[in-house]
């Protein structure tokens, strides 16, 4: 067993079985990640609570399950990602469709939009834009200690791309909506790369929904380019059932003068991992990272932030917050990386935190790595109960204290939500927030799962 | 309207309000001043339904109904209002959205439906003028990053907002820049009746040349110790607490 893990053990095996397949299906490309990366994760298995990064999260109990593997559509999926659509009906955008991590569409793999804007599957832009994607794709995922990005690149076939050319403004956002349903438990990765170039101007929207009540894994990676100049707004919304298992490892590289934001807004999900790496990778790059997550019953959110400020003069600002029911539990790690070279550096972390019962738990981590001088940086975190004096204050007006309750939680959660820029959308969570506070159920109206 | 009798009122066990009576009639402005730390804040918060303090002993009738036995959000609702020492900031609650709730809930109570959009943005715009207050603070999150004395023309204008038939305002006068002190002052000039009254607490006979209080009470130590017409307010400017103080302790003795 060379001292690995039972559960790294199975997936090794699972790489073993169907890398003849997976690879079938992939540009030559792709695959040529696939037996270095494999070798990394048998190196590093799946994380355990050894992994200072995963202190507070067992990853045992979804890993540990024997689930379908899907390796490839099959065509009464494209029936079904096509019936789908999106209950925010006023927000205008360029949608896309993932069904378990593929992108199901059997003609027009991938599509132009205005000014030479390209969206579609990762799997046909290998093939067809081979240029540009040789240049980004493996580039910026890059782990030491975390298998899972290394398990994705070695067994991820399919996702999305996003090609924003130079100079290009893109006034409507694109949404992908991961879709996960099947009638078995099931394990899915995919695989997103997105390149902005120089100057561009464009925002993302992910949406993770699960359509049916089966136990799922899900393990994806995206990759996102940058360029100089250019502005980037990513926004993921995740609204899954209890027994689903999600982990998204985001990574963001950031050239000279650019500007990025991310927003993670968890409503529901059993078990979440969001890990969002920023690299400022050029002088006077910009970079927001924001989420909010309101948990209940037994869910388990966990955000890890890698903030890695490699160039003088830049700026970034991490909050986070989370509200927690029942016997929830929560952990928030937000690290900062300041290099020796990185002078002029401002650098700011906010955590923020609800407990409305005693069995709720939450646990926070600022991870603070400085090697230049001339750095402003500050973080802080609360756990705690609402404030019993801006409580007293609304009952003061005449508002009853069950209102007065909900006013200020939503008060907690607009300070992230406001940060949206996409407004029908912004409207769209307040709505969702105000829902989930008042515990009626914030599915959006496609889910079929209710997990009330 | 109100009348307090005995009222002993203890935080965290200790003792704070040690027997303290008043009564304040419809159209009626009473000012209470006083040393720091005396208790004003106490009484207030006491009248207002904060939970912390401990009525220990006393009574309070506010329109002959029992007033220690009601909510917070009751009291206000019947008519109470507390213009807070220092306000609370409240971030990512707008003005408007507070406001709307506020005074809705008020509504409510009285049986009246709710108002339009329209005629509630109306009603934020008239109050508005009428307090002077800046536009732009009320497209703000409640109090969130108001200077000290918007803080102050704040409370007024949630006051003006709810019409309240008694308003305790403690210490709306710190803190304002002259012209923000006689904005303050015509509010509530503006909003007095012969049905509603006021509780004024300050340290400065300033205010009390703006608005003309019918009685002036000295609270020290937990206990009112002396009431007078406006002219105590002049006398307390000039020569201080030292000689009440005196004055308390001789009683004592004797
Ligand atoms: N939450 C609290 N916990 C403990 N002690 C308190 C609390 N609030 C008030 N006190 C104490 O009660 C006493 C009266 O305070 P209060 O705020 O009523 O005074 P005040 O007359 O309003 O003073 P000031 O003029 O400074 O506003 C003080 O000794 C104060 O320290
Ligand atoms: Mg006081």
């Amino acid at each position: 067993m060379n001292g690995k893990s039972e559960i790294t053990e199975k997936y090794l095996g699972l790489y073993k079985d169907n890398i003849n397949k997976i690879s079938g299906i992939s540009s030559a490309f792709i695959n040529s990640f696939r037996a270095p990366a494999f070798e990394k994760f048998s190196e590093l298995g799946i994380p355990t609570k050894k992994n200072e990064a995963y202190k507070y999260t067992n990853l045992n109990i979804f890993f540990d399950h024997d689930y379908e593997n899907y390796f490839m559509p099959v065509p009464s999926d494209f029936i079904k990602a096509e019936e789908f659509r999106c209950d925010v009906t006023d927000l205008d955008a360029h949608g896309i469709v993932l069904l378990n991590g593929f992108y199901p569409t059997l003609n027009e793999k991938l599509r132009q939009l205005p000014s030479g804007v390209w969206i579609g599957s990762l799997n046909e832009a290998a093939v067809r834009f081979a240029d540009i994607f040789e240049k980004h794709f493996g580039k910026y995922a890059k782990s030491e200690t975390d298998g899972l990005i290394h398990l994705n690149t070695a067994m991820a076939s399919d996702g999305v791309f996003v090609y924003i050319p130079e100079g290009v403004t893109l006034s409507k956002p694109v949404q992908v909506v991961n879709l996960v349903q099947s009638d078995e438990d099931m394990f899915n990765q995919h695989r997103n790369l997105i390149i902005a170039e120089k100057n561009s101007v464009f925002s993302i929207i992910i949406c993770d929904h699960t359509l049916s009540p089966q136990k799922f894994l899900t393990n994806a990676v995206t990759e996102v380019f940058v360029g100089e100049n250019a502005h980037f707004d990513i926004i993921r919304v995740q609204n899954e059932h209890n027994n689903a298992c999600k982990i998204t490892n985001t990574f963001i590289h950031q050239e000279k003068n650019s500007v990025t934001s991310s927003n993670n807004i968890t409503l529901h999900g059993g078990l979440i991992r969001n890990s969002t790496y920023h690299h400022l990778g050029g002088e006077g790059a910009e970079s927001y990272s924001y989420g909010l997550f309101l948990a209940d019953k037994w869910q388990h959110i966990d955000n890890f932030v890698n903030m890695d400020h490699a160039f003088p003069n830049c700026t970034s600002n991490q909050l986070f917050k989370g509200v927690l029911d029942d016997m929830s539990t929560g952990a928030f790690n937000g690290r900062i990386l300041v290099r020796p070279d990185a002078q002029g550096t401002l650098a700011y972390q906010k955590n923020n935190n609800i407990l409305l019962t005693d069995d709720a738990k939450m646990d926070t981590k600022p991870q603070l790595e400085i090697f230049a001088d001339d750095v402003k940086c500050s973080h802080g975190a609360t756990i705690g109960q609402l404030d019993d004096d801006a409580l007293f204050y609304l009952q003061s007006r005449g508002i009853d204290k069950r209102e007065a309750r909900l006013m200020l939680m939503f008060g907690f959660a607009h300070e992230v939500i406001q940060n949206i820029k996409i407004e029908p959308l912004r409207e769209r969570m307040d709505n969702l927030v105000m829902q989930r506070l008042k515990g009626e159920l914030s599915r959006c109206a496609s889910c079929m799962v209710k997990c009330g | 309207m109100l009348i307090i009798n005995n009222l002993k009122a203890s935080i965290e066990g200790k003792s704070i309000l040690k027997g303290i009576s008043l009564e304040v009639k419809p159209g009626e402005i009473h000012a209470i001043m006083g040393p720091n730390g005396s208790g004003k804040s106490t009484l207030a918060a006491v009248l207002a339904g904060r939970e912390f303090v401990e009525v220990t002993e006393g009574t309070v009738s506010y329109l002959g109904k029992n007033l220690l036995e009601m909510a917070a959000e009751d009291r206000a609702k019947e008519g109470i209002f507390l213009g807070f020492q220092y306000p609370i900031e409240i971030p990512g609650v707008s003005m408007v959205n507070f406001m709307k709730t506020a005074v809705n809930e008020h509504r409510k109570h009285k049986g009246l439906e709710p108002l339009s959009a329209s005629d509630f943005l109306k009603m934020m715009r008239d109050k508005k003028e009428l307090v002077e207050i800046d536009s732009k603070l009320a497209n703000r999150s409640v109090n969130e990053g108001f200077s000290g004395g918007e803080k102050k023309k704040n409370e007024i204008f949630q006051m003006a907002m709810l019409e309240p038939k008694l308003a305790i305002l403690d210490e709306t006068d710190s803190g304002l820049d002259i012209d923000a002190l006689r904005i303050v002052a015509n509010g509530v000039n503006k909003l007095k009746r012969p049905d509603n009254s006021f509780i004024v607490i300050t340290h400065y006979q300033r205010l009390l040349d703006y608005i003309i209080p019918d009685v002036v009470h000295v609270l020290y130590d937990g206990r009112i110790v002396k009431t007078a017409g406006k002219e105590l307010a002049i006398e307390l400017e000039e020569k201080g607490y030292d000689w009440i103080k005196k004055e308390v302790e001789n009683n004592v003795i004797a």
